[in-house]
């Protein structure tokens, strides 16, 4: 056998860049599994802060009715909001990120997997965790449906959006209000309509319109944010 | 097609002594068309039938409002410029361009608030213009805050540059989101801000007298700015010395 072909044999036994996301995702949920606090906390920060609204307005449930959908929605991107600070810090301190950079496959499908395993780990847990939080607000039980769909693309859209910004204040000293000024204004899309469609499925009507609107937010996330959030790593890595 | 004249605005000095020879030719025909258009708007055009004297506010109001947006704009422009080409010139065209944005974008609010007084009777309401105005002004403030949070420039234009070219993508979903949430929420306010009705010559030339002087104003401070950033980005070299000994 000619050296040509062993180079091309150590090449085939290289992973794919899909293979080594799928890697890359497996490892994230598995040390988040075994550090439960990352997965509790953005839960529990959610609860106090749906409790704090009926102790700073009222107890009345027909006045929290009114303003559920706003809270649940402004209490669940606060939550993913805070937890987006860890979606790279921790790599990035160990210097897992940066081989994840040189590894010589796709960096932008290894955010993908980080991504997805964040949203998997904060974003789908808020939307389950909602319509408890939503019913002692005063929610009826048959907005259940629509409060958990609009919370997971919400999240989905947001986590995708936050990890361009949370790469890009990655280099930063004072990492987590930044992360919220730059994330907020941009995410504005997702909390309007978002809330627009947990207040329709409150009322018991059809809230397709502003839930596609929501998803055509979230696919254009999918489709561009990787990329942007790849170039942010690869800035902050320099 | 020669590409000189773009290779040329890469280069610090000569953009530096571009900027001084520019900035006069911007801020002269800025101060004519600003006073001729005040003059036009406040004393030459006729009452509003509607709205009265109250309506005259739009001639700071529309040209600030317009240059918040097309600053932010030029700004992303520049900042995808210096992320293409590594071009330090179009980062610092970028810099300079987010504070003088601000700016505009807090005039537009503070005039849209004192136009509100007497249209609406309050000094603010969520009106979809007023509240994507906000957004923006939220949005110039990430991009500071995201460039001196770095200690070293040249991140800061790399990081900052991404952010713009995000927010270029963004903005307008944001500004029709807004708007669609408030078509949604409510019906439309009685009186459109930022869109009364334009009757007669003697109102929309001072109109365009002052949109005009005030792009041309903010050319002028921008070049202004420049010059002050290349200089504080080139202060290490031996080209400053000269050109502010001169």
């Amino acid at each position: 056998m000619n050296a040509t072909a062993a180079v091309l044999d150590t090449r085939a036994d290289i992973p794919s860049a899909f293979d080594v996301a799928g890697l890359a995702l497996a490892r994230d949920l598995r040390l988040a599994f075994r550090k439960r606090d990352e997965i509790v906390q953005p839960l529990a920060f959610f609860a106090v802060v749906t409790t704090l609204f009926p102790l700073a307005i009222t107890p009345e449930l027909s006045r929290l009715r009114e303003i559920a959908p706003g809270v649940l929605w402004v209490a669940a991107l606060l939550a993913a909001l805070l937890a987006l600070e860890h979606l790279f810090r921790d790599d990035a301190r160990d210097g897992t990120l940066e081989q994840y950079a040189l590894c010589g496959r796709s960096l932008t499908w290894l955010l993908y997997a980080k991504t997805a395993a964040h949203w998997v780990l904060t974003g789908l847990p808020l939307a389950v965790l909602a319509p408890f939080a939503g019913m002692a607000l005063g929610v009826p039980v048959r907005a259940v449906g629509g409060i958990v769909i609009t919370l997971a693309i919400g999240t989905l859209a947001l986590s995708l959006i936050g990890a361009i910004s949370a790469a890009l204040t990655l280099g930063t000293r004072r990492g987590g209000m930044l992360l919220s000024l730059l994330t907020l204004p941009l995410a504005v899309p997702i909390l309007i309509f978002g809330a627009q469609a947990t207040e329709l499925a409150m009322r018991a009507q059809s809230f397709a319109a502003p839930l596609e609107l929501l998803a055509a937010f979230a696919v254009l996330g999918v489709t561009l944010a990787p990329l942007a959030a790849a170039a942010a790593v690869r800035i902050s890595l320099e | 097609m020669s590409w000189t004249w773009f290779h040329r605005l890469g280069s610090p000095p000569y953009v530096y002594r571009l900027a001084r020879t520019l900035t006069p030719w911007f801020a002269w025909p800025a101060a004519l068309l600003i006073v001729a258009g005040l003059y036009g708007g406040l004393v030459l055009a006729p009452p509003d039938y509607q709205q009265g004297d109250g309506f005259r506010m739009i001639y700071v109001h529309v040209p600030t409002a317009y240059l918040s947006i097309m600053i932010y704009t030029s700004m992303g422009i520049a900042a995808a410029v210096g992320l293409i080409w590594r071009m330090k010139v179009a980062h610092a065209v970028a810099a300079s361009c987010a504070p003088i944005g601000a700016s505009f974008t807090v005039a537009a609010l503070a005039t849209g608030s004192l136009f509100g007084r007497p249209m609406w009777g309050t000094y603010w309401e969520w009106d979809p213009r007023l509240t994507s105005e906000l957004l923006l002004l939220f949005l110039y403030l990430g991009y500071m805050g995201l460039r001196s949070a770095f200690d070293d420039a040249q991140r800061a234009d790399r990081a900052s540059a991404l952010l713009a070219i995000v927010g270029l993508v963004d903005v307008p979903i944001v500004h029709y989101s807004v708007i669609w949430w408030n078509s949604l929420h409510q019906a439309p306010s009685l009186l459109r801000l930022g869109r009364p009705t334009i009757y007669t010559a003697s109102m929309l030339v001072p109109l365009l007298f002052m949109i005009f002087g005030f792009t041309l104003y903010f050319v002028a401070v921008l070049l202004m700015r420049l010059r002050g950033e290349v200089l504080r980005r080139e202060r290490a070299a031996s080209w400053v010395k000269e050109a502010l000994a001169s």
